[in-house]
């Protein structure tokens, strides 16, 4: 890990989170996007220090050297998910626009139903008489 | 004994006619009564069954003498509930199946309750008492009253309950048992045991409707009145008290804090109890109320840790519960015959009722304290073992409630069933259907067994000595009688009666008495039930306001300040890695920053993915470098596969995107964005220095040759070590391309009428 790195994904993350707040449904899809790559980096850099690629070859390359397979294993299995949802989104933006010729993400209706319901208290009390 | 709990507990599956559902009880008290010999000579009966034992957790049952006693009310009372129920609901009421079960599973709860010695079995009775009374008071679900009030008894008693287990857990810890009996043998002390007690105490309060949890009690009337003569005579209720009287011969003493509370609190109820049944126009508030008072008299007694008090105590309670339960299924009665229990509705009543005028005279003298019913020898034992003990003015104080209560008693038989009335609403002695023999004989019974025990005092007294001698060893037995001579006891009665009557004058003149108002509780209890309810809607309102940008916003905030504490506080001794590990690294890194702010930043979509695309092929790079070929091939391959479906889809859209959000919401997207980046940032250099054993990963250096036969580590895991983990990746491929594929047809559907002609993308994944 350097300090560049750390970087790299911090701002993969940033941006990422900065596109997902959009209301533009393409727009979030970039934003997904963007912090799957910023995931996938830091679950490949989590696992450890770099070495040569986990291949077995020769006696000459020492197993210390290699790197550690099992988050590669892992960010490959990453990648492939990260693809297959942006697809879905994709296909979801897509279509948003052929339905209402827009893909902007509107308020859910059934929640802001709820946010201005008047409160009605349901536990009654018996009063006495005075 | 244990068969007598199994039998009650097996009773809840039976089929609920009342009359089957009083068999249990019966048994109950059958199984008493052919131990009794034994438990009154002393001997103490247990039995334990390995339940979680890891956790302290045994079903361990104890038979003494004050344990049968509480039996006998329980079991006895119970029958004669069952009875009374048969005759209550002649007429249409609902469910009766449902509801029996129910009594009877309050029933073996609270037969639980008094027969287990394990601290956490009986907290478990504890909590079954408090969840089948709130069922049994809301058994008339369609009145918002009854819901209320049901949900009101719940809430002050199951939180009292929780209240009691952490008692229960601190005491048990400070003492190292968790068993009652091993905790009365040898009472902790200390500040941990004072708090354990405080809790417990605070359990015991809230169960027995003490100040300031008074409300409920009243409000849980609106019961069925079978229920009601029961949770007010012999259960529920009596489980604080039963409680306090367990633990009071040894923590009066040990503990600084026992005394002064438990004697405020008992007098302060009783007080308040008396005063507010006086003002009462419902018959079976005032009885609600006068069961208060009782059970702040009986907190005072069973609570004060003296062996005399205790024993009058164990007297007061066998004579509360027997006129208590006869009271209130009187006005059972009343309210049945008459469709009204308000006494400014009823006239003349005794003319109408003669039979039950009789019996509620009985009781209500017994509740009175005047001779010779059982209440008056409690009384009298109550006076003199505080006078004894030196409680002046513990005495003054309940001298006072008891005048309260023959006040009250006054108001009850005299306004109730004496006086005649005239006017619209009233409901004259012919408008009085009379109630068959079997609807009084159960309250009839009860009574008649007070007055037996109060001119016979023999028949209890073995029972309450031993009971007495069961609590505190220290008792030394004592022969009770009707009539002692002329003692200071008689003449405080004298005063009693004469006050209680002056009060009663008093009170039916000006209407309320000129006592200080004391905290009631229930407009406390529904402000705050209010509050909450207001509070938790506009807590709603705020956060799901129907905005996903504002969800977001909560939780990637919430993400970063709570673990963000924690690595800021953690993480910063860590020391600054490497700038970068070579320059094409660095160059790398320097083009996402770059793309990445461009692709957020920019107006149109094409720009923005294609920058996307460049940040995917630097992350393939930087994953070259970092040693990760297998990786770099599939992020080339995937960064272009998507690359060519979102240019796809594009090509549909309009090229800029729509409306720029205003300007302060940008900045609050830039603050949440920034914060999130910088976190993400700290976090990956933090989790890579906090590596504390050796990864399990390089296993499968060693492994893949030997056992899949494979040079390419990763390859290995992914097709053989974790197959199973692919197996399923490629499901969710499967299940997304479904769902693209019906997507694009059904908006492929829709676009075909207003728009020919356009060739439509084919999205289709290759798979991994």
């Amino acid at each position: 890990m350097t300090l560049a790195l750390a970087v790299a994904v911090g701002v993969l993350y940033g941006t990422g989170t900065y596109l997902l707040l959009q209301r533009t449904l393409t727009r979030v899809v970039i934003g997904l996007a963007m912090m799957g790559h910023g995931a996938n980096l830091l679950l490949l850099l989590a696992g450890g220090s770099p070495g040569l690629p986990p291949l077995i070859g020769d006696a000459t390359r020492e197993r210390g050297a290699l790197a550690d397979p099992l988050p590669q294993a892992m960010a490959l299995t990453a990648i492939v998910i990260t693809f297959g949802t942006v697809a879905f989104l994709l296909a979801l933006a897509y279509r948003s626009w052929a339905l209402t010729d827009d893909d902007e993400v509107e308020d859910d209706v059934e929640d802001r139903r709820i946010a201005r319901a008047p409160v009605v208290p349901d536990v009654v009390i018996e009063q006495e008489e005075p | 004994m244990g068969v007598a709990l199994v039998a009650a507990l097996a009773g809840r599956l039976g089929r609920g006619v009342y009359l089957v559902a009083a068999v249990p009880p019966a048994a109950a008290v059958v199984a008493g009564a052919v131990v009794a010999p034994d438990v009154l000579a002393g001997r103490v009966l247990t039995e334990s069954h390995a339940w979680a034992g890891s956790l302290g957790l045994e079903v361990q049952l104890r038979l003494d003498a004050f344990a049968l006693l509480m039996v006998a009310l329980v079991s006895g009372v119970g029958v004669l509930v069952f009875l009374y129920a048969t005759q209550y609901f002649a007429g249409g009421a609902r469910r009766h199946a449902t509801f029996a079960a129910t009594l009877l599973g309050f029933s073996g709860a609270m037969l639980g309750l008094v027969l287990s010695d394990n601290a956490l079995l009986l907290f478990v009775f504890w909590e079954l008492t408090s969840a089948t009374s709130y069922l049994l008071i809301g058994t008339d679900d369609r009145r918002p009253e009854a819901r209320g009030a049901a949900l009101h008894a719940y809430l002050v008693t199951g939180g009292g309950g929780l209240a009691l287990l952490a008692g229960l857990v601190l005491l048990g810890q400070q003492a190292g048992t968790t068993t009652i009996s091993g905790l009365v043998a040898d009472p902790p002390t200390g500040p941990l045991a004072e708090a354990g007690l405080v809790l417990v105490l605070l359990g015991a309060f809230t169960k027995s409707a003490q100040v300031p949890f008074i409300a409920w009690l009243p409000g849980a009337m609106a019961a069925p009145t079978p229920v009601s003569a029961y949770l007010h005579s012999a259960t529920m209720v009596k489980a604080g008290i039963y409680l306090i009287a367990r633990l009071a011969p040894a923590f009066a003493t040990s503990s600084t804090v026992w005394r002064p509370l438990v004697l405020t609190v008992g007098v302060l109820t009783m007080l308040a109890g008396g005063r507010r049944a006086l003002r009462q126009h419902d018959l079976k508030r005032l009885l609600a109320y006068g069961t208060v008072g009782q059970l702040g008299f009986l907190v005072v007694l069973l609570g004060a840790g003296t062996p005399e008090a205790t024993f009058a105590g164990c007297l007061l309670l066998v004579a509360h519960a027997a006129f208590k339960a006869t009271l209130f299924m009187g006005v059972g009665i009343v309210d049945h015959q008459a469709h009204t229990r308000d006494l400014r509705r009823l006239s003349d009543l005794r003319r109408a009722l003669p039979g039950l005028f009789a019996v509620m005279i009985g009781a209500g003298v017994s509740m009175a304290g005047l001779p010779p019913l059982l209440g008056f020898l409690a009384k009298e034992e109550a006076f003199a073992a505080l006078r004894e003990g030196g409680q002046t003015l513990v005495l003054a104080g309940v001298v006072v409630g008891s005048a309260l209560t023959v006040a009250y008693t006054a108001r009850l038989l005299v306004d109730g069933f004496l006086r005649v009335r005239s006017g619209p609403d009233v409901v004259g002695p012919g408008a009085v259907a009379r109630p068959s023999w079997a609807f009084v004989a159960p309250a009839a019974a009860l009574t008649v067994g007070s007055l037996a025990a109060g001119v016979f005092p023999q028949l209890v007294d073995g029972l309450v000595n031993a009971a007495a001698l069961a609590l505190d060893p220290a008792w030394e037995g004592y022969t009770l009688a009707l009539w002692h001579g002329f003692t200071p006891e008689l003449a405080l009665s004298g005063v009693t009666l004469a006050g209680g009557l002056a009060i009663w004058r008093l009170a039916g003149r000006t209407g309320r008495l000129a006592l200080p108002e004391l905290p009631g509780g229930g407009e406390v209890f529904e402000s705050g039930v209010h509050a909450l309810q207001v509070g938790a809607a506009r807590l709603t309102g705020v956060l799901q306001n129907g905005s996903l940008p504002l969800y977001l916003s909560v939780i990637s905030l919430t993400v970063v300040s709570v673990p963000g504490v924690v690595l800021l506080t953690r993480g910063a001794r860590l020391a600054l890695p490497d700038l970068a590990a070579n320059a094409v690294q660095g160059l790398v890194v320097v083009v996402i920053v770059v793309a990445a702010v461009i692709a957020a930043g920019t107006g149109r979509r094409f720009a923005a993915v294609l920058f996307l695309g460049a940040i995917g092929y630097g992350v393939a790079v930087l994953f070259v470098i970092q040693g990760a070929p297998d990786l770099a091939l599939t992020q080339f391959l995937f960064e272009t596969l998507s690359l060519v479906v979102f240019v796809l889809v594009l090509r549909h859209l309009p090229d800029r995107f729509a409306i720029r959000p205003p300007g302060t919401f940008r900045l609050f997207r830039a603050v949440v964005a920034t914060a999130v980046g910088v976190f993400v940032a700290g976090f990956a250099l933090v989790v890579v220095q906090a590596r504390t054993a050796p990864s399990v990963g390089r296993e499968y250096l060693d492994l893949a040759l030997p056992e899949a036969e494979g040079r390419n580590v990763v390859n290995t895991i992914l097709v053989d070590f974790r197959g199973l983990d692919t197996l399923g990746e490629i499901t969710v491929l499967i299940v997304a391309a479904l769902g693209v594929t019906s997507l694009v047809a059904v908006a492929r559907q829709r676009r075909r009428g207003h728009e020919t002609a356009a060739r439509e993308p084919e999205l289709e994944e290759a798979g991994a």
